[in-house]
């Protein structure tokens, strides 16, 4: 298939409905309203059903609802939308029930601004919902990319019963870019004999749950939690290296902040200074080795993460690579974006700092 | 020996766990008689709620499902989407519907949801320890409303029943009760018509159960019975609401 010119948005949406994503529950907001939009129109077309919801917390119940009832499903939203989600979030992880859900991160704190952000780190890494769980969260760089993880999110979700976020800054959403769908490998999948769908000649019925009453069970329920969350740190991490060879200084970014680094890279190199970067694509599970093994490079000075928030990656970063290198920041927020220029001059004063 | 009575195979056989004397034990062996005598066991999928109720789905042997709380109004919308010939319910108490849940049992209303609520209103909050509900009555003490509900400062508790039934998807409205035997027989009449309606693709149909809370409401379970006839009828009057054309 020829490369097309797609809206991310657009894109991301065509990416789910070719995964097999036959329901969409949502609430507008901006700068994601392409996805809705776009499903609205197509997934009554392929037999499927969208629906706008009253709000984003009913929004994501029906998604719980759904996925509960065996279906292939999706929400979207952006900053303040996905914090109401929150809570349905959890209970979706606690229950332990697969669904794709897409952040197009914009500013904030509140109503904060509608330009691209990545200030929803923490909340999507660390469990913006209540109690312990985790998620997988997949960061796309580009359009194309973001087409590739979306069709795979709705498996890896179905592999472990467990919610998959794909967060792109707004940028990733509201740009155009060539794409070519281009079918990704399906995994091995368990079958999905815990659904409500009606006894329908079963014996014992299912019950989509996350109440354990008894402290002792529901301590078990987060050891096996927790089990899973271990499996998915070995098999699921993605990242990008980049330049790394000989590199003075190692740029963390993720996003389309990534892409600016690489610019900045470019232009370091000019000025005979050797930059590489280390761009994690799974922002949980988070690629510590891979950090790690940076930080024992002789030639690695210094880490610096760049990202458009007032630092948040940059703790899984100080922590991965447990202080035997200087790691620094650099950020935009609230919807400003980092430019190639003033991440040169940050990365040369660092370096003239290191010397 | 000719069987005069027996168990549903709706339920299972689970032990619950509700307070003696609660009503809550009659409504789910309503709804799953209903449920058994329509055929309806092997399709059905139900949703429980938060509060009371929440064990539920421990209690029904059809396939469940267990909602945030509020929110089983939009759980139940994601699974009859999924499933749309499947009978789903949703069992809520008044906190739930009425208080956090009430924009998602309007909208669900609003777009003729093809399922069935059953809204057992008590006026209290049971699970968590006899708080103010939405429904409390004017003057009923609760433990957060130590004086008794003042309408000065709590406002009005709301009929629930009678604001749906001005949605015109919301097909079948109906308010019950079950403090006595005659009632608990026109309850069932009312719950087993709602699932009906659901089969036939009416629309949205709910029935207000008025159910009693004795432990929250510092009383024996038979003054409990009295004291729903007295004063919980006169607000919130036994009728029918809304019947589709098709099923009068």
């Amino acid at each position: 298939m020829a490369k097309e010119l797609w809206k991310g948005n657009e894109a991301i949406a065509e990416a789910a409905i070719k995964a097999g994503c036959k329901y969409f529950f949502g609430y507008p907001i901006t700068p994601q309203n392409e996805i809705p939009e776009y499903m609205a129109l197509k997934l009554p077309q392929e037999g499927g059903c969208f629906l706008q919801a009253e709000s984003e917390v009913a929004a994501i119940n029906m998604v719980y609802g759904a996925a509960g009832a065996g279906a292939r499903v999706m929400t979207s939203s952006s900053s303040p939308g996905i914090s109401l989600k929150q809570e349905g979030i959890s209970y979706i992880a606690g229950a332990e029930l697969p669904c794709v859900i897409v952040n197009i991160v914009r500013g904030g704190p509140g109503l904060g601004s509608i330009q691209p952000a990545q200030s929803d780190y923490f909340q999507a890494t660390k469990g913006g919902g209540h109690g312990d769980y985790r998620m997988i969260v997949l960061a796309p760089a580009s359009v194309q990319e973001a087409v590739d993880l979306v069709q795979e999110a709705f498996d890896i979700a179905d592999q472990y019963r467990n919610p998959v976020m794909v967060m792109g800054d707004g940028m990733i959403g509201q740009m155009m870019e060539p794409v070519e769908f281009v079918e990704i490998p399906k995994r091995q999948l368990p079958e999905k004999d815990w659904a409500t769908t009606g006894l329908r000649g079963r014996k014992e019925h299912n019950v989509i749950n996350s109440l354990y009453i008894e402290a002792s069970q529901c301590d078990k329920h987060n050891e096996d939690l927790f089990a899973k969350y271990a499996k998915m740190e070995e098999t699921e991490i993605r990242c990008e290296e980049y330049n790394l060879e000989g590199a003075e200084i190692v740029f963390a970014a993720y996003g389309t902040v990534a892409r600016i680094v690489k610019n900045a890279i470019k232009s370091l190199e000019k000025e005979g200074i050797k930059a590489g970067l280390i761009r994690p694509i799974t922002l949980w599970p988070f690629p510590k080795a891979n950090f790690l093994k940076a930080a024992d490079m002789p030639n690695v000075k210094a880490f610096l993460s760049v990202e458009m928030s007032m630092g948040q990656m940059v703790e899984d970063v100080e922590l991965s690579v447990k202080g035997k290198k200087p790691v620094y920041f650099y950020g935009k927020a609230g919807g400003a974006i980092p430019t190639p220029k003033a991440i040169v001059e940050e990365a040369k004063k660092i370096l003239g700092g290191a010397k | 020996m000719a069987i005069v009575f027996q168990k549903t195979k709706g339920l299972t056989e689970k032990q619950t766990h509700y307070c003696p004397g609660c009503t809550h034990g009659i409504i789910h062996r309503l709804v799953a008689e209903s449920l058994e005598e329509l055929g309806l066991l092997d399709k059905a999928i139900g949703v429980a709620p938060v509060g009371c109720s929440v064990f539920a789905y421990d209690y029904f042997s059809c396939d469940m499902q267990e909602a945030s709380h509020g929110r089983a109004p939009a759980c139940a919308t994601g699974i009859k989407r999924v499933h749309p010939d499947s009978a789903v319910f949703t069992y809520q108490g008044d906190g739930d519907l009425a208080s956090i849940g009430a924009a998602e049992i309007v909208h669900a209303a609003m777009r003729g949801e093809k399922f069935t609520t059953i809204f057992v209103n008590n006026a209290i909050y049971g699970m968590t320890g006899g708080q103010m509900a939405p429904t409390t009555l004017i003057g009923q003490k609760a433990t957060t409303a130590p004086l008794g509900r003042d309408e000065n400062h709590a406002g009005m508790p709301l009929r629930v029943s009678e604001m749906l039934a001005t949605i015109p998807k919301a097909v079948f409205v109906e308010r019950v009760s079950v403090h006595d035997v005659p009632n608990i027989m026109k309850a069932k009449k009312a719950i087993k018509k709602a699932f009906e309606i659901q089969m036939k693709g009416l629309g949205f149909g709910i029935v207000e159960v008025l159910s009693t809370c004795s432990t929250n409401w510092g009383k024996t379970p038979v003054e409990a019975l009295k004291w729903l006839k007295e004063n919980m009828i006169p607000y919130y009057p036994i009728q029918n609401f809304r019947n589709p054309e098709e099923v009068k």
